[in-house]
């Protein structure tokens, strides 16, 4: 056995706890995870049945944590775990999962296959057989500080030009102020007018935010790849920042693994819980406009759906926010098949977008997006994660389909009468 | 062994022994498996009503949104076949009169016309999800030896206990030694294989429902 290999079964087996032995020992194979999972329906390779992607572990468990395992291990009735299996293996927990959890919100006797996955990966990592991409954007992470490789010069480029566009400061460093608002690569790339959008709804809402310079990226290749340790590095900056800074809430941005990275496992992962809170941008623009502090202008009056991103609603539980602000700004939002808790994953979640070899499967996998698309026509595409929207625009654009992807933050914005003085028209 | 000395075998020592070796069994795949306990969540929950571990126990008796129409033949088949079972096994005069001898307690039976009925409806169920089971890609996929034996071990009580009760092919005696021969080895194999689901499934939805719970997530 390979160090690698032996480090990597040492880690998964320091993975498996009783919520882990209970769903292995509870499996009946009915096959109705597959049913739920996008990578199975839209391709129907029964290798893609979302429990099938975790046999390395449920035999690793069988051989380590029970009786009849051991036994059958001592009489070489069961096979070890090798590295060419978890080679294989890759494959089905990294470029065919998305930890989007459809499997285990169906799964009848209750395992969270999700859950598992997410382990799962703690252990090929450790072993070395994570897919290359991410570990690219990993490694960026924890050397330059983004999966893109962003540095704060950007970050303060793209401040200047948000300042002069929408003729608003954008705070830097400011200590005591009640938001620390964070960033993804790709809104700070990308899609700037997030910054924006940002600006002026605090500024509406009377509300003190800053950036910080030591924690801008709110995204965490460590916990996609499945590298605790890593994970803490990453999420330990932003921690840091906030308590440097003295704020009360911290916003993640419109990204979804951000926020489960940040909200949920953050805490686990640095060992304490937080002094601070943790909100997605979609709570926080719930609650201003639950207190009246978000007043929009006008409406958007063609026809308009929502892509919930699954980190934020099945593993979020924010499902209704959305929903109460389209109404504010769309005369004519339509819900697609299965909206909300149900909601299908765009395909590139959970790190998947990030995998180069993973692209035509994840392509093949869109069509259920697109299939959902087709049912409610819409003439745009709202959503609340940059990821969903770069996925979904790839997509469109393979399917030759035209529907324009807005972030719903900033087509909220877009509703908010602009401040003076005004140096021009917002994005 | 006449007929006689194989039943009066496997109504004394034989069962005696199966219930032994299942009883000792649940209670140690009961703490092989829960012993291993789990790290508490120290991020801040989001407390929402109807999103707890209990709700979820009961809840994921029931399909997700969506899900009946994409597997009709699972979830139709899966709930005849369990709440069959149950009918049978528990709601049976004979089993209570057996019950009432082991555990001194009774409650009534349904007439034998009745559980005749649900056994027939039980059987077909189970033969249709068997049938589902070789036909549907996914499940064949994912069937490995356990599968079919294990329908094996669940199929023959009901099939002999039918056939005892109809006089079928032996005589009562030898039908009856053998439909309680099947029994204990459903017994026996129970905690060991993924018959014992009968157990932890409550205890996988209940740690999915408290771990998704914390999240504000009603699973």
């Amino acid at each position: 056995m390979s160090a690698s290999l032996e480090k990597g079964v040492r880690v998964l087996k320091e993975m498996i706890d009783a919520p882990i032995a209970s769903y292995f020992s509870s499996c009946v194979h009915c096959g109705l995870c597959a049913e739920a999972c996008l990578f199975y329906t839209e391709t129907g390779d029964p290798k893609y049945t979302p429990i099938h992607k975790l046999e390395p572990m449920r035999r690793l468990y069988e051989q380590e944590y029970t009786v009849i395992g051991r036994l059958k291990k001592l009489i070489g009735l069961s096979k070890a775990v090798t590295d060419a299996e978890l080679d294989e293996w890759r494959e089905l927990a990294y470029n065919s999962c998305t930890l989007c959890g459809r499997c285990s919100v169906v799964c009848p006797v209750g395992n969270d296959i999700v859950y598992m996955v997410r382990k799962f990966r703690e252990g090929i990592s450790a072993s070395g057989n994570a897919p290359e991409g991410l570990k690219g954007a990993v490694t960026r992470t924890v050397n330059i500080g983004s999966p893109m490789g962003i540095k704060l010069p950007a970050v303060k480029a793209q401040m200047k030009h948000v300042e002069a566009d929408y003729g608003l400061p954008i705070p830097l460093d400011m200590e005591g102020a009640e938001y620390l608002v964070m960033l993804s690569s790709m809104e700070i790339i990308n899609f700037p007018e997030y910054l924006g959008a940002i600006a002026k709804i605090m500024n509406q809402a009377g509300k003190t935010w800053t950036l910080s310079s030591t924690s801008f990226e709110a995204t965490n290749a460590g916990m996609q790849i499945g590298n605790s340790d890593l994970a803490r590095v990453i999420v330990s900056r932003i921690v840091e920042g906030a308590e440097r800074l003295k704020v009360k809430t911290v916003i993640s941005p419109e990204c979804g693994h951000a926020f489960t990275a940040l909200r949920w496992e953050g805490p686990n992962l640095v060992g304490r819980p937080f002094g601070f809170e943790v909100k997605h941008i979609i709570e926080v623009l719930g609650e201003f406009q639950k207190q009246g502090l978000l007043k929009t202008e006008g409406f958007e009056t063609d026809r308009l759906t929502f892509h919930d991103p699954c980190q934020l609603a099945r593993r979020g539980g924010v499902i209704q926010q959305q929903r109460d602000l389209m109404n504010m700004v769309a005369k004519n939002f339509v819900e697609m098949p299965d909206a909300g808790f149900m909601n299908w994953c765009c395909g590139g979640g959970g790190g998947a977008s990030a995998i180069e070899e993973g692209e035509e499967l994840r392509i093949e996998a869109f069509k259920k997006k697109k299939s959902q698309l087709e049912t409610v026509k819409p003439d745009r595409l709202v959503t609340a994660c940059a990821n969903c929207r770069i996925v979904m625009e790839e997509g469109l654009e393979h399917y030759k389909m035209d529907i324009p992807i807005v972030g719903l933050t900033e087509m909220l914005a877009e509703h908010i009468p602009d401040p003076e003085p005004v140096k021009s028209e917002g994005a | 062994m006449s007929e006689m000395q194989f039943l009066t075998w496997v109504r004394g020592p034989g069962l005696d022994m199966a219930i032994g070796i299942f009883l000792l069994g649940v209670i140690w795949r009961l703490f092989e498996i829960y012993s291993l306990g789990r790290k508490k969540d120290l991020s801040a929950p989001r407390v929402v009503a109807g999103a707890s571990g209990m709700h979820t126990v009961f809840r994921r008796s029931l399909p997700a949104p969506g899900m009946m129409k994409l597997a009709p033949v699972t979830y139709i088949g899966g709930y005849v076949f369990h709440i069959g079972l149950a009918i049978v096994v528990f709601l049976f005069a004979p089993h209570i009169k057996l019950i009432q001898s082991l555990l001194g307690i009774s409650w009534p039976g349904l007439p034998s016309q009745v559980v005749d009925l649900v056994t027939v409806v039980t059987i077909a169920a189970m033969l249709v999800v068997l049938a589902d089971r070789i036909n549907r890609p996914v499940k064949r996929y994912l069937s490995t030896f356990q599968d079919w034996f294990t329908w094996t071990l669940t199929f023959l009580p009901l099939l002999t206990g039918w056939m005892a009760v109809r006089h079928m092919v032996f005589p009562y005696t030898t039908m009856l030694a053998l439909h309680i021969l099947s029994v204990e080895l459903l017994l026996v194999f129970l905690p060991f294989t993924k018959l014992f689901h009968a157990f932890t499934a409550f205890g996988s939805r209940w740690y999915s429902g408290t771990v998704n719970g914390h999240k504000g997530v009603a699973v």
